[in-house]
């Protein structure tokens, strides 16, 4: 405490010191003493990133970018796989090292969304199902929303050490709160006389949750999972900063030189990465209903396969059902 | 548990039901000050859905309950199958204690022996028709052959065999509720709970379900408790109609008894527009035989047309058109009473008092 400063009741605040940064410098101190026991936890996770970032960079650009370009026709039709391609196209020819950047990233934000997707689901399920625990839940989301990342950065590196792990926790943190909160939502958000009704015939509130409550809040909880996305994309530069590859750390390096043009590359890089994921995590929310399917096998890629191989088949008689015939799409 | 095929399949025996924090609270002073259901609302917080029920449904029966929106009879409902617990009171399912039941019980009870439509259909959109009938089956593990048969077998029985793998947003209002009755019957249970199940349709389509689920129910026989604010609806449905005003269950009887017989003004005012033309029987309306013919001295019956007692108003009207005669009512070729024109047209008017007659 400091005896010069007199007490002022107008202004009472700059006379008391609760020590409140000193005490939280504590928790650097204890990260500091327990990275040993982080530390064989770390090594798997690191291996994980590393293996999906390895896997993407193995498999040769013009295939990966057929295989993207094929799911995005799956999950959101044609005109999003022409807009997809192009874009990854744009992307390689931004310079000779951008897919491969892209392509640890990409690895990262599929680490960070699973992740994210395990805890969050649960959670969102939880906090649904219990007002209280939603209650509860609702500051710490906010928190983890709204703390500059900056602030966390610093215990987390302290605790796990530099690396993609912690670029990954660091992501989950920002990227987590939105599929919570739109879990929850879609839960709420179903109609609750259909509850009723399972309710009534006899079904366990498991069942009631995984053929009743999951399946109508999916476009909810997709949403969630495309936002997700976005903020774990937003993530790559700060994450840069404790030693994550990738594009992000292309920007961070340009900063730190003044290159303009470096910093273009990569944060154009990241834009057209973060279409591409969004364009294909929305058409995954939107049903094939919605767009005149019965089926999601009966459309994309996979509905080709499968119309090919019927017609083939045509000669003999189908044993399973008979041909479906197909709804108008209004 | 053993029980004759004479028990009741439902028995409501004085259940309540009390909404709020404080609902035993409440239920003590009704029972012991008795309290409105204002004073409860003010001095508790509390809403009371549901009154002192009690009432029998037998094998094969139909009992309606009748009333207004908000006069407990929803909630009433959702007593047999425990969707809602009673606060005081027992429900008995062939002689079983629903409220005792285990949850795994339930579950049990509810698939298979209880089937339930809802007013507002509460199909499940994800699901296609032949899905959503066989729902009850798939959470009791049924496999996938046998449940579609059952469910397909629903289907016909309501006739929409070819619609079974369009999804529910694809088929009319009428339709989506004869699905709703596929889902209750798939599982062939005993008991049938209709929640308003034909409130939301128009009144074409609603007469052609009636006709549709007295025709199903003629033929399956199940034990219906069917809720309705209709009262037309309930007397061509019920084989007993119980009239139920803020939680009570004013009066339950045969519809016959209901409009002849209005235990209070409040069932009098619903029973005043209904047409007795087809509920009232000569029986009810006739002047003794002997009370005539000692005012009227005898008469020669010959040329008066003749009807059975149990004949309804409706053909009475008919045979008294044709003639200026009263009409003689015989059982057996022996004449019991006449109904002069005046005593019809006070039948048609509600008025079965055959004394009134004779003043």
């Amino acid at each position: 405490m400091d005896e010069d400063t007199t007490f002022n009741i107008l202004d009472p605040f700059s006379s008391i010191d609760l020590g409140i940064a000193d005490s939280a410098g504590g928790i650097k101190q204890w990260a500091i003493a327990n990275r040993d026991l982080i530390q064989p936890i770390k090594a798997v996770f690191n291996d994980i990133v590393t293996a999906i970032d390895g896997a993407l960079n193995a498999v040769p650009p013009l295939v990966m970018l057929a295989l993207i370009t094929l799911i995005a026709w799956q999950a959101a039709g044609r005109r999003t796989a022409i807009l997809v391609g192009l874009c990854l196209f744009a992307l390689g020819l931004l310079d000779p090292n951008a897919w491969s950047l892209a392509m640890t990233t990409l690895a990262i934000v599929i680490s960070a969304v699973t992740a994210c997707f395990v805890i969050g689901l649960p959670l969102g399920i939880l906090a649904a199902k219990s007002d209280g625990f939603e209650r509860l839940l609702r500051p710490v989301l906010d928190l983890m929303q709204t703390i500059p990342a900056f602030v966390y950065l610093v215990p987390v590196v302290m605790l796990v050490g530099i690396g993609n792990v912690s670029g990954v926790i660091v992501t989950i943190v920002f990227a987590l709160p939105p599929l919570i909160r739109l879990t929850s939502l879609g839960i709420r958000g179903v109609n609750p006389s259909v509850v009723e009704a399972a309710r009534a015939f006899g079904a366990s509130p498991r069942q009631i949750l995984l053929k009743v409550e999951l399946p109508l809040a999916t476009p909810t909880i997709l949403a969630g999972v495309n936002q997700t996305i976005m903020l774990s994309l937003s993530m790559v530069v700060i994450a840069s900063m404790i030693s994550v590859k990738g594009l992000g750390n292309e920007v961070l390096r340009a900063m730190g030189r003044l290159d303009a043009g470096k910093a273009i590359v990569g944060g154009l890089g990241i834009v057209i990465l973060a279409v591409v994921l969004d364009r294909i995590s929305q058409g995954m929310g939107q049903s094939g209903r919605e767009r005149g399917q019965r089926h999601w096998w009966q459309s994309g890629p996979v509905g080709l396969a499968w119309r090919l191989t019927r017609a083939r088949n045509e000669t003999t008689p189908p044993v399973s059902a008979a041909p479906r015939t197909e709804v108008q799409s209004n | 548990m053993i029980h004759k095929s004479d028990d009741p399949v439902i028995r409501c025996d004085g259940v309540w039901k009390i909404f709020g924090a404080r609902a035993s609270e409440a239920l003590d002073a009704v029972r012991s000050k008795g309290l409105s259901k204002e004073e409860i609302r003010d001095r508790y917080d509390c809403v009371v859905g549901v009154c002192d029920a009690s009432f029998d449904v037998g094998r094969g029966e139909i009992f309606c309950i009748m009333g207004l929106s908000g006069s407990g009879k929803s909630t009433l409902i959702r007593h047999i199958n425990r969707l809602i617990e009673p606060t005081a009171g027992s429900i008995y399912i062939e002689g079983q204690d629903v409220n005792a039941l285990s949850a795994r019980e339930l579950r049990r009870t509810r698939a298979e022996k209880i089937g339930m439509v809802f007013q507002n259909m509460a199909l499940m959109p994800h699901r296609t028709v032949l899905e959503n009938v066989a729902f009850s089956q798939e959470v009791r593990g049924h496999d996938v052959r046998e449940r579609t048969q059952t469910a397909l077998r629903a289907i016909r029985a309501v006739e929409l065999n070819g619609w079974e793998d369009k999804y529910p947003d694809e088929l009319s209002g009428g339709m989506q509720q004869r699905v709703g009755l596929a889902r209750a019957i798939a599982a062939d249970p005993a008991i049938l709970l209709m929640d308003e199940p034909f409130s939301a349709l128009d009144p074409l389509i609603r007469r052609q379900l009636q006709d549709k689920f007295m025709s199903l129910s003629a033929e399956m026989k199940k034990t219906t408790l069917f809720i309705t604010h209709d009262l037309d609806e309930a007397i061509r449905i019920g084989d007993r109609i119980a009239i139920m005003k803020d939680g009570v269950l004013v009066q339950i009887g045969t519809p016959e008894d209901i409009v002849t017989n209005p235990a209070d003004d409040y069932v009098a005012d619903f029973v005043a527009g209904i047409s007795k033309l087809d509920l009232i029987s000569a029986g009810k309306i006739m002047e003794p035989i002997d009370a005539y013919t000692r005012r009227d001295g005898p008469i020669d019956f010959d040329a008066w047309p003749e009807a059975h007692p149990n004949q309804s108003l409706d053909q009475l009207v008919d045979l008294s058109i044709a003639t200026q005669h009263p009409i003689v009512v015989k059982l057996d070729g022996r004449p019991l009473g006449v109904v002069t024109k005046n005593a019809l047209l006070r039948g048609i008017k509600g008025d079965t008092a055959p004394a009134a007659s004779a003043a």
